[in-house]
């Protein structure tokens, strides 16, 4: 049997440093009606925050850009949540997601958003296009 | 209301900077610019990041965290995390940074544990 779609929400806003916190919190808040555990909304938010952060830092270089959010639940506890940028996309999408691994030159990135929205979330996507953007595909299940 | 607050006590060598609030790339700026300003002010021998009430942190904390640590090291001292919640230790073990940065509890046993 096919799962049903039972709430959607589509977000845009810029990508700027202070939508971080916001994005995070719009989505939790979203996530509500799961009435999730403490430790699923802890991951949810840490995803979202880092799918974020790397369009603010990484796509659009601090320099504010589009980013759109469309998120859905499905009555069997599923979320899935889109995040596009429409910034500077990943050439090396496998390189990017090893552990560790950073182009950021300040010293103060730890390399491990990639890896730590993988290890959150049940399915984790990237697609990407230099010059056009990059898209995530995450999913959630909750118990 | 502020996202992050920050608050630093010094005594015997030890600078305690104890961070409350959230820890993301917004707030990770202005919390290292303020550790490295005190930590080049009192000269520590250990840094200790307390952060018993941390409410969230991603990986920007982490960044945060190592930054820090070279930085003590290249000062010839060491930093140590006191307190994580389950939700940080849970990000700092997925970095496994448990392994590589000493971190410990104030309620069990102090700096030396
Ligand atoms: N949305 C994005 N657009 C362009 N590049 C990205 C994007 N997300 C991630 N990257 C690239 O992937 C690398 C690894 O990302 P991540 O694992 O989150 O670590 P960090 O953000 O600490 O660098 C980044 O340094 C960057 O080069
Ligand atoms: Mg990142």
């Amino acid at each position: 049997m096919k799962k049903k779609e039972v709430q959607a929400l589509r977000l845009e806003f810029d990508g700027i440093s202070e939508n971080e916190a916001f994005s995070r919190q719009v989505i939790s808040l979203f996530a509500a009606s799961l009435d999730p555990t403490l430790e699923e909304i802890s991951d949810l938010r840490v995803v979202i925050s880092e799918a974020v952060t790397n369009c603010v830092v990484h796509a659009y270089k601090n320099k504010g850009g589009k980013i759109k959010i469309h998120a859905r639940i499905f009555d069997d506890r599923t979320m899935k949540i889109k995040i596009q940028d429409f910034g500077c996309g990943i050439a090396d999408i496998e390189k990017c997601m090893e552990p560790l691994y950073t182009t950021d030159p300040s010293g103060e990135r730890g390399g491990m958003g990639f890896a730590i929205m993988q290890a959150m979330s049940r399915k984790f996507r990237v697609t990407s296009r230099p010059g056009i953007g990059t898209t995530l595909y995450i999913e959630f299940k909750f118990a | 209301m502020e996202a992050v607050n920050l608050t630093f006590d010094c005594r015997d060598g030890v600078l305690t900077a104890a961070i409350a609030g959230e820890i993301d790339h917004h707030t990770a700026r202005p919390l290292r610019d303020a550790i490295d300003g005190e930590v080049i002010r009192r000269r520590p021998k250990v840094l200790v990041l307390a952060l018993k009430d941390v409410s969230f942190m991603d990986s920007s904390g982490l960044g945060l965290m190592l930054g820090r640590f070279t930085r003590m090291q290249s000062l010839g001292g060491q930093m140590k995390i006191a307190d994580p919640t389950p939700e940080v230790m849970k990000i700092l073990r997925l970095a496994g940074f448990d392994k590589k940065i000493v971190w410990f509890s104030t309620e069990k046993g102090g700096v030396n544990a």
